[in-house]
């Protein structure tokens, strides 16, 4: 008599695959200089958007953007949302607020977190200044700045959002 | 049916590492020169875009969107993409222009290869299903093919290794090759066993690189002033996943798609074939029933340097060169994906 075996239903296959990454030679610029505490853009020889984390191009021209720009502390807030669900492994205790920021003298924002806020109080086109941490602790990593925080300072006009000098209102 | 014409074609050097380059990057020079040789701005000059990559690659879902930046794209384009080489990049913008959709079409290939450990990322990428819980690698699912090969004596060790002598030669007149020199047969010999039965030779290198073409309709062409090559025919078919379930010595679907595009209504001077590994250049010169009279891949093919995803698209690009030069009148591209010639692209490339 044969042993009766079960039938096999299920074969776990995880895939896990290594990558030396590569940031990119204009990535890779901006990372540089976030390590010395300097924010920068790229600013595009054609239409002169500046973009920041610069990606190579300007995806609008489709031509590569070569000229750095150094860009404000201050920035503007041009979309936010208030996060209450809590991510696992995340220290960031919800509520809190993830916001896209324009830096002033950059033409696109990108996302950060923001603190030291009323969170109902914040809004589009609120000013906001970055927080740096500690200089040693500086890597080639955005959370150099550890959030963005308000400033008193006016409201920027919608369409006035993204289009700041890196002087910002008084510009 | 609307005829269609190759009015140019750019790629990059084959390069073993591009470096601190990322994809975008990559792309641009290549994107440029072809704008310049065709005598258009960007992509806003042509009516369809089409982009051949693999987001494996990189190892980032929807890396491929990421070349969108490279096309200049405001105001919108009409653009499309295909996780394949670019020579299926090229059969959609054909089937565009025939439907009457376009009257030209800009198709881009690119790969970093580098980053990963490409054999595994290729067969990891192609078949989540049937033989990856195995972590069989693309290089080893070739070596069993040789093998059946060799075994059944249909090939020799010294016929891989003209294959490889061949391509290393011819490759000394391709400025983009990554492999190329004075190489005879016994040099490969002489080398030692990789993975058994391939040495390190019968195997193409890991490549980055990018290449890029410009078709149009023959009106299109004319009025661009243009010289050109036609695209008489275009036809791809593919094989079983279940490797057990194929002959592996032969590739009926290289045969069927050749047939297809009608290869056989003229005389073949020129064939560029993709075949990353020496034997599968033997199956597919047999598959297509090529002659000593055809010239097999005067670039050095794949085994001088295999961009992945572009390297089927520049086996195209390498004929239309070849026809355009005044070098021949006729030839045929062929492009591959997937384990052991699974999928298979035949292109016939003729002079206008």
């Amino acid at each position: 008599m044969s042993e009766e075996q079960e039938a096999v239903t299920v074969v776990k296959a995880p895939v896990y695959l290594k990558y030396n990454f590569t940031a990119g030679a204009a990535p890779a610029r901006f990372l540089a200089q976030i390590k010395k505490g300097v924010l920068t853009g790229q600013r595009c020889p054609k239409c002169s958007a500046v973009y920041v984390p610069p990606r190579g191009s300007c995806g609008g021209c489709g031509v590569a953007t070569e000229e750095e720009v150094v860009l404000s502390n201050k920035a503007t807030v041009q979309s936010f949302t208030i996060v209450y669900i809590p991510i696992p492994n995340n220290p960031i205790q919800p509520p809190y607020i993830i916001a896209n920021v324009v830096p002033d003298g950059a033409n696109v924002s990108f996302i950060h977190l923001m603190s030291e806020c009323v969170n109902e109080d914040v809004h589009i086109g609120a000013r906001v200044e970055a927080v740096w941490k500690p200089k040693e602790e500086w890597g080639f990593a955005m959370d150099n700045i550890r959030y963005y925080r308000p400033i008193d300072e006016p409201n920027v006009p919608v369409d006035q959002i993204g289009k700041l000098s890196v002087t910002g209102l008084e510009g | 049916m609307k005829e269609i014409a190759i009015v140019g074609f750019q790629q990059s050097d084959s390069v073993s590492d591009a470096g601190a380059v990322n994809e975008v990057e990559m792309i641009m020079p290549v994107l440029s020169r072809v704008f310049q040789q065709v005598g258009i701005n960007n992509a806003q000059d042509v009516g369809f875009v089409c982009s051949g990559s693999c987001d494996y690659l990189q190892g980032a879902a929807f890396a491929f969107v990421a070349g969108v930046d490279a096309l200049g794209a405001v105001p919108p384009i009409k653009e499309s993409h295909v996780e394949m080489d670019a020579a299926w990049a090229l059969y959609e913008s054909i089937l565009k222009i025939r439907m009457g959709h376009a009257d030209s079409a800009l198709i881009y290939g690119f790969g970093k290869s580098s980053p990963g450990e490409l054999p595994i990322v290729m067969s990891q990428q192609l078949d989540p299903y049937y033989l990856a819980p195995l972590w069989v690698d693309s290089i080893s699912l070739a070596a069993l093919q040789a093998r059946l090969m060799l075994d059944q004596g249909l090939i020799t060790e010294r016929d891989m290794a003209e294959v490889v002598s061949r391509s290393r030669r011819n490759a000394m007149n391709n400025p983009h090759a990554q492999l190329a020199g004075d190489v005879a047969p016994d040099d490969v010999l002489a080398q030692e066993i990789y993975l058994s039965p391939l040495r390190k030779a019968d195997i193409c290198p890991v490549s980055d690189g990018a290449s890029a073409m410009i078709i149009a309709t023959v009106e299109k062409a004319k009025e661009w002033g243009l010289p050109y090559a036609i695209i008489s025919g275009i036809d791809h078919c593919i094989e079983t996943h279940n490797l057990g379930m194929r002959d592996l010595t032969d590739s009926v679907s290289t045969r069927t798609a050749a047939k297809r595009a009608g290869m056989g209504a003229g005389p073949v001077e020129v064939a560029e074939l993709y075949a990353p590994f020496s034997h599968q250049e033997i199956i597919l010169r047999r598959a297509l029933g090529l002659s000593d009279e055809t010239s097999i891949n005067p670039s050095g093919g794949v085994l001088a340097g295999n961009m992945m995803m572009a390297s089927g698209l520049s086996r195209i690009g390498e004929v239309f060169n070849r026809i355009v030069s005044g070098e021949v009148q006729r030839g045929i591209a062929h492009a591959t994906s997937g384990p052991c010639l699974q999928h298979n692209l035949v292109t016939v490339l003729e002079k206008a």
